[in-house]
């Protein structure tokens, strides 16, 4: 079904909180357009602007692919950031690593991989220390 | 077409023909992209359109204009009545005291004067009784300006539970205003006119077709421009003044912006000014970004209804007088009779813009498309192919409304292109 897909390539600026939640606006003015949801238009938007917001924090930015099919959509986040050292710790509500400064500017609540994983119908993360994180996101269309 | 489709056709903004000059800024402001030039000339897309008056405020050339009533509309009832808001005391600055505006506008031709400021104070309580029954951490979308809830419901229809299902301060106070003309005069309810002067085009539209009620209890709207004037002229020979201001502090600050959400006296709330600035909220509580909020006034004019594009005076001169009047001002007795309907009587059509198709496979084709156009374009968002963005261009282009060739870049690398043939053409002929 390659014709009835739409590819959508993003690049996410690294420590600039003004820019972060750009892809995300795009991609749910895209959803808009293609006549999804609102309901599966906000679960898209809240969980990429988290994933977003994690880049910009914990990685130095990086690449955002998303793949829009009637059935489903897809986000695939790639950082070059630490990698997370515990995914189990970092799935729970609350836990956070993320440094005052940040803290200061009310993000690093904890909730961001929680946030993703029950917005989201699939969520699989690949992480390796000092290399980079890859989440890869999917909400189905029911 | 049904009734309910033909609800957000009707409008108040208009284009002036000759006056346009295709500038293109009208384009880039407007905050529903519904403008777009064709031909030289503004074009105003009537399904995104919502009245606010941004290109009215901005149009360089004057060529957008509000169709609203003349004082001539007085002449079809037998008993007038001005319904004044708040925002219209802040107009001149001989009114330290609302009774001087009052007194002044029932002498320029209307039997009475009837505070648009009470009806606003019926809302606050109403609002406050909602939000003390309130469950849910849904934050409560004020209705008060009818240039938002239309906003809501072309781009914001998931917003829609949202918004307070409630009438606005202008139609409460019409329906008072009545009530006591036919108390006091014994005529029937079609004899009296009741006239709201209007800083806005969103509120001429609200009262020639409301979008969420069966009918307006508002006869007519003439603007406050076609007021001022006459107005000015009464108020500068005028000696004795009729004490006729019964509205108090929580409604008369409803003029500026923040006023309304003050006089709730809640403390988790979010006041925003400016269309742009509510779009950008709007966009944060559909995203669930905005957590403890329990309620958002949101209007459509930077200042609030002081800086509707009808008004004379500038938006922070009249908010500073506002301000002033309402310093020492009391709060009134808030009582409205039961037979006051606050609540809207009609489920409002909400009619978010079309998607690029109505199959969702063919909508897919068109976004690809449109993506491939859009990296084809320079991506300037200069205007001049007549939409508001390289992006909107390429979505008019997929949807059958432009050309590619309307962008003069592309058309000068075409042309270039050709050129460049036609030279090695003619290499070939003379080899």
């Amino acid at each position: 079904m390659a014709e009835n897909s739409v590819k959508l390539h993003y690049n996410v600026d690294a420590s600039d909180f003004t820019v972060a939640g750009q892809a995300s606006g795009a991609v749910k003015k895209v959803l808009k357009q293609l006549g999804f949801s609102a309901d599966v238009i906000r679960r898209v938007a809240v969980a990429m602007y988290e994933c977003e917001i994690n880049m910009v924090i914990h990685a130095d930015g990086g690449e955002i692919d998303v793949e829009i099919t009637p059935e489903k959509i897809r986000m695939i986040h790639k950082d070059r950031g630490p990698g997370i050292k515990d995914i189990e710790k970092a799935m729970q509500e609350g836990y956070s690593t993320a440094d005052e400064k940040v803290r200061e500017l009310g993000f690093g609540a904890g909730m961001g991989l929680p946030n993703m994983k029950r917005y989201t119908d699939e969520m699989n993360i690949s992480t390796e220390l000092e290399k980079g994180t890859v989440v890869d996101m999917t909400v189905l269309v029911k | 077409m049904s009734a309910e489709k033909t609800n957000l056709l009707y409008h108040s903004v208009c284009l002036e023909q000759d006056l346009c000059k295709g500038c293109t800024t009208c384009i880039r402001l407007c905050p529903t992209q519904a403008i777009r030039v064709q031909n030289g000339k503004a074009k105003i897309i009537r399904e995104r359109c919502i009245d606010c008056g941004e290109c009215v405020r901005r149009c360089p050339y004057h060529a957008k204009k509000v169709v609203s009533d003349g004082f001539d509309a007085l002449s079809q009832y037998k008993y007038n009545i001005a319904l004044v808001a708040p925002a219209f005391c802040g107009q001149f600055s001989k009114a330290t005291d609302i009774n001087v505006i009052l007194t002044g506008l029932k002498k320029t031709g209307f039997d009475d004067v009837f505070e648009v400021a009470r009806g606003a104070e019926v809302i606050t309580q109403k609002t406050r009784e909602i939000l003390a029954e309130k469950k849910n951490d849904k934050p409560i979308i004020s209705s008060a300006c009818p240039a938002v809830v239309r906003l809501i419901a072309v781009r914001f229809p998931s917003l829609s539970e949202n918004v307070i299902p409630l009438t606005s301060p202008m139609e409460v106070a019409a329906q008072m205003a009545r009530k006591e003309a036919r108390e006091k005069t014994g005529l029937s309810d079609s004899e009296i006119g009741t006239f709201f002067i209007s800083p806005c085009p969103a509120k001429v539209t609200a009262v020639k077709q409301p979008l969420a009620l069966q009918k307006s209890d508002v006869s007519g709207v003439i603007s406050v421009k076609d007021v001022y004037i006459r107005l000015a002229h009464t108020l500068s020979g005028m000696t004795e003044v009729e004490k006729l201001s019964v509205a108090g502090r929580d409604g008369v600050r409803w003029a500026r912006s923040g006023g309304e959400a003050e006089a709730l006296g809640i403390k988790n709330y979010i006041a925003v000014d400016g269309i742009h600035n509510v779009i950008k909220i709007l966009e944060e509580l559909e995203d669930e970004k905005l957590k403890n909020i329990d309620y958002i006034e949101a209007l459509a004019c930077v200042s609030g209804c002081t800086g509707g594009p009808l008004n004379v005076e500038n938006e922070f001169i009249a908010n500073s007088r506002i301000r002033n009047i309402t310093e020492d001002m009391e709060n009134a007795q808030v009582k409205a009779d039961e037979d006051i309907s606050l609540f809207w009587d009609k489920k409002v059509d909400y009619q978010p813009f079309s998607p690029l198709d109505s199959d969702m496979g063919e909508a897919m084709r068109k976004m690809a498309l449109l993506e491939e156009i859009y990296q084809r374009l320079p991506q300037l968002d200069c205007g001049s192919c007549g939409s508001p963005t390289c992006r909107e261009f390429a979505e008019d282009i997929v949807r059958g409304k432009a050309q590619e060739k309307d962008c003069i870049f592309r058309l000068r690398e075409k042309i270039e292109m050709l050129a460049k043939e036609i030279t090695e053409i003619s290499k070939m002929i003379n080899e």
